[in-house]
């Protein structure tokens, strides 16, 4: 295979997407003032996922990758969601 | 690991090596995600004392900790773009950034730490133990081992960027062949990744 | 088919000159074949470690109360016996030998991916399975856990654990270098031509497997690490005295440790997949069909690992949710053996020694599985867990399973590896003694379990004498066969007949390449077209 398409990703880019992270950082700080009950573990998890879409999408290039290696790890984390859910029908049927 | 091909065999495969990295990257991923399952049940048992437990931490400290890993993120993504624009200069700039950012990490790591010890807060210490409840004892011991292994991560990330740095400043690592960066690069966005979970999770329960 | 003339003056990789003249030629090799090797010599030395350790267990059984040891001198020796077994033989058993030589020569390349992260991984292997025997040899007390190193008596034990558990994290790393070896090495480096679903069957089990030792091992790895933490730190993770849950350990362990079942009989089928089309001179029969099993096996097998928990106090929910998905992964299992038994049909059968393995291999294999099932019902898993009978079906599976299609393997593979065939009429005996001693010594433990008999006691109930009579018996019976099978292969590496390219008249790539084969393996890289394909008789 020739690496003929190694794209180069401009440095703005990745200035816009550290942008984006920090304020989602902060905006997920002023979350925990918020009183919202069980659902701010919820609303922490959404933006740590946002963001690591953000990270994995634009810092470690899965955009300009082959699409194969955006199914592995889309099926990586989809086990690691299947082993916490079978995991919890112990705990929370317990 | 993902270089050794590169010397015994005539042919340079980028995409094996990227492969490579992203597979070692999984079991990472699988090996924190064990720590996640035990964090998250253990949670899902003792939501009180987690809540507790999570104020004592310091929201100032692992903000900023957070802000540090982005930025470093930043800067190690950059110096992908800028080898492959061949300005070596600058990509041994954002590298020397990105170490530093790793250090100063480290730094506010150990005092943070320091700072639990001086309070008697340390894995099985008699005041954790005898003064607690169980909820909270779960909670630090969860807490040391996860930001320790993730310190550890960061040790580990920073000398396979000082290997590329060095790689780069020889020139075997070149818009040509910047596998071994790009992969330094992949690992450290790993580390990142993590954090970003570690973060909220031990950090911003109320 | 365009095939590599073998060409004479070729030199052989047992007798490649390189940088390293003596051992150094062969430690610090990155040659595939050669450290394939130095994986078979490695496991063939810690094998019969476990087999000693195995046959001492069989004679303190021979008779009810002590005979030759204490309780905890026998608890140790199924502790060592099954950390040696597990971690250092069956689960790198298949891929560390078989698949180091022969995938990348089965795919038409000349290495794997990485060959220096290849020999790095054999030395960690190494140094994991000297951290174990460490804890065998020294500190105070051999540990005495069992294999799976349950919490919370593993960091309650005064024995020395703690090498024994960080030998068992090491080794671990080893499997997961080998796994993302393989993986890239499919991926990348398949001949021109050949397609996925032209890929033999072989490598196909490599790559399903390589997938579960990536993302199963750190899960144990980081469980290992925290156990060893909590026997050092006291973090209380598992803990019931600071508020840990000991059940969490068992699951923890156990979404590696099933799984790692799929890691030792997924290469031991695709070896069996390799024989049976060689010896019934006839194209597999369901390849797709396999090739689906397969993954389907690796993947599925990866979320029933609550099985071996059903009286651990779990909820009903998981509990039938685990036994509902125990049962479906029997079915790709079964899928296979049909294909098996189909392929055999009609063709024209070469009963030689690896057939007779791989004959053997199904019939054991359907025992053990069959038997999997009883523990993969709720209601008989009750009745039986924990005694004999789940001994005598993990040793179905994973001896009967694993070691026949290992035994099958090296007798197919060996004319290939060393350029020289063995004693056929000693490999004949050496095969019938072995396969009559193995069912002697376990199917005993089936009676015995359904009687009630524990496993992992010294002792026993006086009814239960005549059974464990019967069952050392076999226990001298299949040593006496294994020790034939040894003294064969050793011998005619060095006197055997010289074998010819292809003695079996095999399709797939590895037989299109000298015997032994050259350093490089193929002079050019073959190349596949339309109408070839591993299975073309």
């Amino acid at each position: 295979m020739e690496k003929e398409k190694h794209h180069i990703v401009p440095y703005r880019v990745y200035f816009y997407i550290l942008l984006a992270l920090i304020t989602m950082t902060f905006m997920s700080i002023g979350l925990v003032h918020i009183n919202l009950g069980g659902y701010s573990v919820l609303g922490a998890l959404i933006f740590s996922t946002i963001k690591s879409t953000l990270v994995l999408t634009w810092f470690m290039h899965l955009k300009f990758d082959e699409p194969f290696l955006r199914i592995m790890v889309v099926f990586v984390i989809l086990v690691f969601a299947a082993l916490l859910f079978i995991t919890y029908l112990d705990y929370f049927f317990r | 690991m993902e270089n050794v091909t590169q010397h015994s065999e005539p042919h340079y495969d980028p995409e094996a090596s990227k492969l490579g990295m992203w597979l070692f990257i999984f079991t990472e991923l699988l090996l924190f995600g064990g720590l996640f399952i035990v964090y998250s049940i253990y949670r899902f048992l003792n939501p009180v004392a987690f809540q507790l437990a999570g104020e004592e931490l310091n929201v100032v400290i692992g903000a900023i900790n957070t802000i540090i890993l982005l930025v470093s993120s930043m800067t190690i993504a950059m110096s992908t773009t800028a080898l492959q624009q061949k300005n070596k200069k600058l990509t041994l700039f954002l590298l020397i950034v990105t170490v530093v950012l790793a250090l100063v990490f480290l730094v506010n790591k150990y005092f943070e730490w320091g700072t639990k010890f001086h309070h008697g807060i340390w894995p099985g210490s008699p005041h954790l133990i005898n003064d607690m409840s169980k909820g909270e004892i779960l909670f630090f011991g969860l807490y040391f081992v996860m930001t320790g292994l993730h310190a550890l991560h960061i040790i580990i990330g920073m000398i396979f960027i000082l290997v590329a740095l060095k790689r780069v400043q020889k020139g075997t690592v070149n818009a040509d062949r910047p596998s071994l960066l790009e992969n330094a690069g992949l690992y450290w966005h790993l580390v990142d990744l993590i954090w970003i979970f570690l973060f909220p999770l031990f950090y911003l329960i109320h | 088919m365009q095939t590599a003339v073998p060409i004479l003056h070729e030199v052989s990789y047992l007798e490649y000159k390189g940088k390293y003249k003596g051992l150094f030629s062969w430690i610090l090799s990155t040659d595939h074949k050669r450290i394939g090797l130095m994986y078979m010599y490695a496991m063939m030395t810690f094998f019969l470690i476990g087999v000693m350790l195995g046959l001492a267990m069989k004679l303190e059984l021979i008779a009810p109360g002590r005979t030759i040891m204490g309780p905890q001198t026998y608890n140790a020796l199924f502790t060592v016996h099954g950390v040696i077994m597990i971690f250092m033989i069956v689960i790198p058993g298949l891929p560390a030998v078989f698949g180091n030589f022969m995938l990348p020569i089965m795919i038409g390349a000349k290495d794997v991916a990485f060959p220096k992260l290849n020999l790095l991984s054999w030395y960690i292997y190494m140094t994991g399975s000297i951290l174990v025997i460490c804890s065998v040899l020294f500190g105070n007390g051999i540990p005495d856990t069992g294999w799976t190193f349950y919490a919370p008596y593993s960091f309650k034990t005064g024995t020395n654990l703690l090498p024994a558990i960080f030998g068992a994290f090491v080794l671990g790393f080893a499997s997961i270098l080998t796994g993302l070896n393989f993986i890239v090495t499919i991926h990348r480096m398949r001949c021109p031509g050949m397609t996925w679903l032209k890929m033999p069957l072989f490598a196909w089990s490599l790559y399903g497997t390589a997938w579960i030792q990536l993302l199963a091992t750190p899960v144990v790895g980081i469980t290992l690490v925290l156990v060893a933490l909590e026997r050092i730190f006291g973090i209380g993770v598992f803990d019931p005295a600071l508020g840990g849950d000991p059940v969490l350990y068992q699951h923890l362990f156990w979404i590696y440790s099933h799984p790692a079942v799929y890691v030792m009989i997924l290469p031991a089928m695709g070896a069996i997949s390799e024989i049976i089309p060689t010896f019934s001179q006839k194209h597999i029969f369901g390849y797709k069909a396999i090739v689906a099993s397969t993954i389907a096996i690796a993947f599925v097998g990866y979320f029933v690992w609550g099985h071996h928990m059903f009286t651990s106090g779990m909820s009903g929910t998981a509990q039938y949710t685990f036994s509902i998905l125990t049962f479906i992964v029997a079915i790709p299992s079964a899928i296979k053996v049909f294909n098996w038994i189909s392929t055999m049909h009609k063709g024209s059968i070469n009963p030689d020694i690896p057939f007779l393995w791989a004959i053997s291999f199904i019939f054991v294999f359907m025992i053990g599985g069959f038997s999997g099932l009883v523990l993969g019902a709720l209601a008989t898993n009750v009745y039986v867990h924990d005694t004999a009978f789940v001994v005598a079906h993990f040793h179905f599976i994973v001896f009967g399973g694993v070691g026949f299609a290992f035994f099958g393997a090296i007798h197919y593979w060996y004319p290939k590896m060393f350029g020289r065939m063995y004693d056929k009429a000693w490999a004949k005996i050496g095969w019938a003694f072995f396969f009559v001693g193995f069912l002697t010594l376990y199917s005993p433990m089936f009676y015995l379990g359904m009687m009630g008999m524990p496993r992992r006691y010294y002792d026993y109930l006086p009814e239960f004498h005549a059974a464990n009579i019967l069952s050392t018996l076999g226990s001298w019976v299949m040593a006496f066969g294994l020790l034939i099978i040894i003294i064969n292969l050793f011998r005619s590496a060095k006197n055997g007949a010289i074998a010819p390219m292809n003695p079996w008249n095999g399709k797939t790539l590895e037989w299109t390449v000298p015997s032994p084969p050259p350093t490089e393996n193929f002079e050019d890289i073959p190349v596949y077209g339309e109408k070839d394909g591993p299975y073309e008789y």
